[in-house]
């Protein structure tokens, strides 16, 4: 019952968040704050993580498809497909998940402990509105250029790694990277993200907003953040993916 | 003028506001005292929206606050400032910026306007050379006084105050206070002020309720509370050492 409890207060939370904003120029000015906030300063981790993941994946690739039928460029091939297919928007968004969710589920959680959130309501100002929809458009704008800066670097991670250590020759792998190219599996790797994207900010925004308590609240509101903004995007790619794809 | 009418609110199976009915008069500042959890704080909360009595009716001037739906409340709400037992300043403004932040919202004035606005704001409070630093960076004291800005900024014809002085030495609990009253005076608010401090009571309570298990006790100006035979309100009046001194 309370699973039902639950996603009745997120529903009528986001049903708040979308009416129509008091000045739309300070939620736009707020919009431009949280994309910054929310997705340049995560650049660092995503590119990191990518550049490494995309090279791991070639070694990998390259060690077990180690068979004379199976041609060299398929390492590349390989390495191409599940960056963008998979890597790129699935884990770059679990890794904003406990990033960002875990930010915005404490921001909103103290604001709300410490009466601020109070404030805003007593000012006349829609609350959820201010706090979490400025939050939820910035990171479906910008989390979709992470994704295809995570692909661009983990595709260059993958070539650097041929070149230095040659798992595979770079011409292999560049032909594996450009072959058999279709467009729409970076349309599908971009809806999955800004769905995903709408779910870490919405959900963690829901717990962070829901906070009762203290510290020890705002704790715990910021690890269910997580965990659950992390189980929706598990089964929320499934899902996309059936839709998708087959 | 601020009228609550048989204000009533449970939590579960527990009443605490039991069939209120108070008023709180314009121009003056009027102080809800009692002993901590005696469901003052909770009819605060009721008379600005925060919680949805159980029963009553709350009236701002001829207006049914208790009645109004989202919008209709905005309008009142945009007349109401408050001043939070912590300050509730937004931590990732400035000094400045949250005194500004009811005027960017409500109001279509130009940036020097609210510039101006926040600067006559932040002086009457006896605040100047913190219009740039954050509220992590500045005193219990002027948190309050920034708040009391914030309250003011918007030219409100009712201001609540939750425990104004909780948290600070006498004083400067004093100095606000003193601030609240003055400016109570000059723009001709209602204000209601949320206190268990006698100190505040006797400096500044035009009018007083004492509010006991959840009922309006007693009712009175500040020199009436001293004469009262009520053994409820004596024994909350009474409560300390120097009290009881002065008494004698």
């Amino acid at each position: 019952m309370k699973l039902f409890y639950h996603l009745g207060r997120y529903f009528t939370m986001i049903a708040v968040i979308l009416k129509k904003p008091e000045k739309a120029s300070i939620y736009r000015r707020q919009i431009i704050v949280e994309m910054d906030n929310l997705g340049l300063e995560s650049l660092g981790i995503v590119v990191i993580i990518s550049v490494f993941m995309g090279a791991v994946l070639t070694i990998q690739t390259a060690f077990n498809t180690d068979h004379p039928l199976l041609p060299m460029y398929a390492i590349g091939f390989a390495t191409r497909q599940a960056i963008i297919l998979e890597f790129s928007p699935t884990m770059v968004s679990l890794i904003l998940a406990g990033k960002v969710g875990s930010r915005i589920a404490s921001e909103i959680g103290t604001m709300r402990v410490t009466e601020q959130i109070d404030a805003l309501e007593i000012m006349g100002i829609n609350a959820a509105g201010y706090l979490i929809l400025p939050k939820v458009v910035a990171a479906m704008i910008i989390n979709p250029v992470l994704v295809v800066l995570s692909m661009f670097v983990g595709i260059m991670g993958g070539y650097v790694v041929s070149a230095a250590t040659g798992v595979v020759p770079v011409s292999h792998y560049v032909y594996g990277i450009l072959f058999e190219f279709s467009q729409f599996d970076i349309v599908y790797a971009l809806i999955k993200t800004v769905v995903f994207a709408f779910i870490i900010t919405s959900v963690s925004g829901y717990f962070g907003f829901f906070t009762r308590g203290g510290a020890l609240e705002v704790g715990q509101s910021s690890t269910k953040a997580v965990v659950f903004s992390s189980i929706y995007i598990i089964l929320f790619n499934l899902i996309l993916t059936q839709i998708l794809l087959v | 003028m601020i009228k609550a009418v048989d204000l009533g609110k449970s939590f579960g199976n527990v009443p605490v506001l039991k069939d209120v009915t108070i008023s709180f008069e314009k121009g003056k500042t009027n102080l809800i005292i009692g002993q901590s959890g005696s469901g003052k704080t909770v009819l605060m909360k009721c008379l600005v929206g925060l919680l949805e009595p159980d029963k009553g009716q709350i009236f701002y001037d001829d207006r049914v606050f208790s009645r109004m739906g989202f919008r209709e409340r905005r309008v009142i709400r945009q007349e109401l400032g408050m001043l939070f037992q912590g300050g509730a300043l937004f931590d990732s403004l400035t000094v400045e910026e949250n005194v500004m932040f009811p005027l960017e919202m409500f109001t279509q004035m130009t940036k020097e306007e609210k510039l101006d606005r926040a600067n006559t704001c932040l002086q009457r409070v006896n605040l100047v050379n913190a219009n740039h630093l954050y509220p992590a960076e500045i005193s219990g004291g002027m948190k309050k006084r920034v708040a009391i800005a914030r309250a003011i900024a918007n030219n409100p014809r009712y201001l609540f105050c939750d425990e104004p002085n909780s948290g600070l030495d006498p004083r400067t609990a004093i100095v606000i206070d003193n601030l609240i009253r003055e400016i109570t005076k000059e723009f001709n608010m209602t204000t209601v002020i949320n206190t268990h401090d006698m100190n505040s009571v006797m400096e500044i309570g035009d009018k007083v309720a004492f509010i006991y298990h959840g009922e309006l006790w007693w009712q009175g100006t500040r020199h009436e509370i001293l004469e009262t035979e009520n053994k409820e309100v004596n024994d909350f009046v009474y409560a300390t050492e120097l009290m009881r001194t002065l008494k004698k």
